[in-house]
């Protein structure tokens, strides 16, 4: 039997990331009562991602996760909110129950995903996300003496690699499709960046001995059943490297889902907030990445001031601003540095799949002006995942733009839709 | 090194995984993919993060369950064949 619970809060928190963390903590300083749902099996999301052996957290990861065990907080781990059926109410589901969260401030802090380019073979397994190997590593993956490429763009790909390494796979080569150039700059510009110097320095000691190529990026991956091999394209020469996995993602996209579902407006990929991270909706606050890319240490104090502005601590918040803003710059460094190259455009053969759900190849999707007249026709991103992998890729690929977001936000069972009464239409019996 | 191991059983072959691991995990180490796609591809885990449902596959009979974000119980039973 699931169950089926209610609560009530003075600030909610959607997400369990470093922003969702920060936020819950200042506003739970503050008083009030004040939550956290997320997804995932435990706090940290993604960046702070603890695992199945110890050596887990940072200090500052761990630091933080525990003051929000210290402070009263409510933390609904393992739930995903599918809804909102009105302003002020927001529907969750975790495996066995359901749970209607009613809240005076929200503070959307729903992160980051990778995004994946299509490829010929991107669909065979063993061809994961960069940070997607990862998280399978750290949730048990065996990956000593595997031979991993890891490829596609975005510091991302640097700590990635170190960290298979370190768990003793072998890494052939990085592939980073930004130029030498682009890469020159960005990390003679991480001088300004105190914080980051640190962590630079740290992975320069762990990538010592792995091949990076720049201005490349792999054009197929080969295999029956199972990946077997990767060719990359390196100096404008293809190489074929065999390989048991291959990481690959191009930097990350904001999940924007939520945030849309509850009206935010959206702006070139990003939820818009003013200095208060206040979105255009009253009360409804955004932190983190998908205000912009822009690493922890912006999700934190974005998230800081968030909490901060929800407990109507406005002039503390104001404090963080010259803070906020240093690491902004870094954030620009970023999207320019990891800016995708055109000739990715034309990476798909015409029988590429580009949508994973219902197989859809890119020689159907050619054939249409829009993201809309595509999933009509095609359900191009109509299946499990809609479109949150293949709607990054066909932006990029066809210059289309994403169209409105419906209920559901994620598949939910329908007994849980059910579950609060006014979300659905009232059955009367009679045709109309 | 976690000490205590967990028993599932992917498509009726027991796997023995430390404690902590995800499903996603437990049939990759069977040697299986999570999925077969709607024409006919073998389908494994892409974004880990529970986003991209190509891990989905029946678990204690419950269907579409995202088994990157499950951890493996004693005596669960996966399908990925189904």
């Amino acid at each position: 039997m699931r169950s089926y619970s209610r609560e009530r809060f003075d600030v909610l928190v959607v997400g369990g990331g470093p922003a969702g963390i920060a936020a819950a903590v200042r506003a739970a300083e503050r008083g009030g009562h004040v939550g956290i749902v997320d997804e995932n099996i435990a706090l940290g999301g993604q960046i702070w991602r603890g695992g199945i052996s110890v050596e887990s957290h940072s200090s500052e990861a761990s630091s933080w996760i525990s003051q929000v065990k210290k402070a009263d907080i409510s933390v609904l781990s393992g739930k995903r909110v599918f809804h909102q059926p009105e302003p002020g109410t927001l529907m969750a589901e975790g495996l066995d129950d359901i749970w209607q969260l009613r809240y005076r401030n929200l503070v959307l802090a729903t992160g980051a995903r990778e995004r994946f380019l299509p490829f010929p073979g991107w669909t065979l397994p063993n061809v994961t996300g960069a940070g997607g190997l990862q998280a399978m590593v750290k949730s048990g993956l065996p990956i000593r003496g595997k031979r991993v490429v890891v490829a596609g763009s975005g510091p991302l790909l640097f700590a990635v690699a170190a960290y298979l390494r370190k768990h003793g796979a072998e890494i052939p080569i990085v592939c980073e499709q930004a130029s030498w150039k682009k890469l020159a700059w960005f990390s003679m510009t991480l001088v300004r960046h105190p914080v980051k110097i640190g962590q630079g320095l740290q992975l320069r000691k762990d990538l010592v001995g792995i091949p990076l190529a720049a201005s490349s990026w792999p054009i197929m991956a080969h295999g029956q059943r199972v990946l077997e091999a990767v060719t990359i394209l390196r100096g404008g020469k293809s190489e074929t490297i065999k390989c048991d996995y291959l990481a690959c993602g191009f930097h990350l996209v904001a999940n924007t889902e939520l945030p849309a579902l509850v009206g935010c407006r959206i702006r070139n990929g990003y939820v818009q907030v003013n200095e208060l991270q206040q979105t255009t909706v009253d009360k409804v606050y955004c932190a983190g990445e998908p205000t912009g890319i822009g690493g922890i240490e912006l999700s934190l104090v974005e998230g800081e001031i968030a909490g901060l502005a929800a407990t109507g601590h406005a002039s503390e918040a104001q404090r963080l601003y010259p803070k906020r803003e240093r690491f902004r710059r870094f954030a620009r460094l970023l999207d320019n540095t990891f800016s995708l190259r055109a000739e990715l455009r034309s990476l798909p053969s015409p029988d590429t799949v580009i949508c994973r759900c219902e197989d859809v190849p890119c020689s159907r999707l050619r054939e249409h002006r829009s993201w809309r007249a595509a999933k009509l026709q095609t359900r191009c991103g109509m299946g499990p995942c809609q479109g949150r992998v293949c709607g990054p890729a066909t932006q990029f690929l066809f210059q289309w733009n994403p169209d409105s977001v419906r209920p559901p936000v994620f598949p939910a069972r329908v007994e849980d839709l059910a579950a609060y009464g006014e979300s659905i239409p009232e059955v009367t019996g009679e045709a109309k | 090194m976690p000490s205590e191991f967990t028993v599932v059983r992917v498509n009726g072959v027991s796997v023995s995984v430390p404690v902590g691991t995800t499903i996603a995990v437990a049939i990759a180490i069977a040697g299986q993919p999570c999925r077969t796609s709607v024409t006919g591809e073998p389908r494994g885990p892409l974004c880990g993060m529970g986003i991209c449902f190509e891990c989905r596959a029946v678990v204690n009979g419950i269907p579409h369950s995202r088994t990157c974000q499950l951890l493996c119980e004693p005596d669960m039973e996966v399908r990925t064949d189904a």
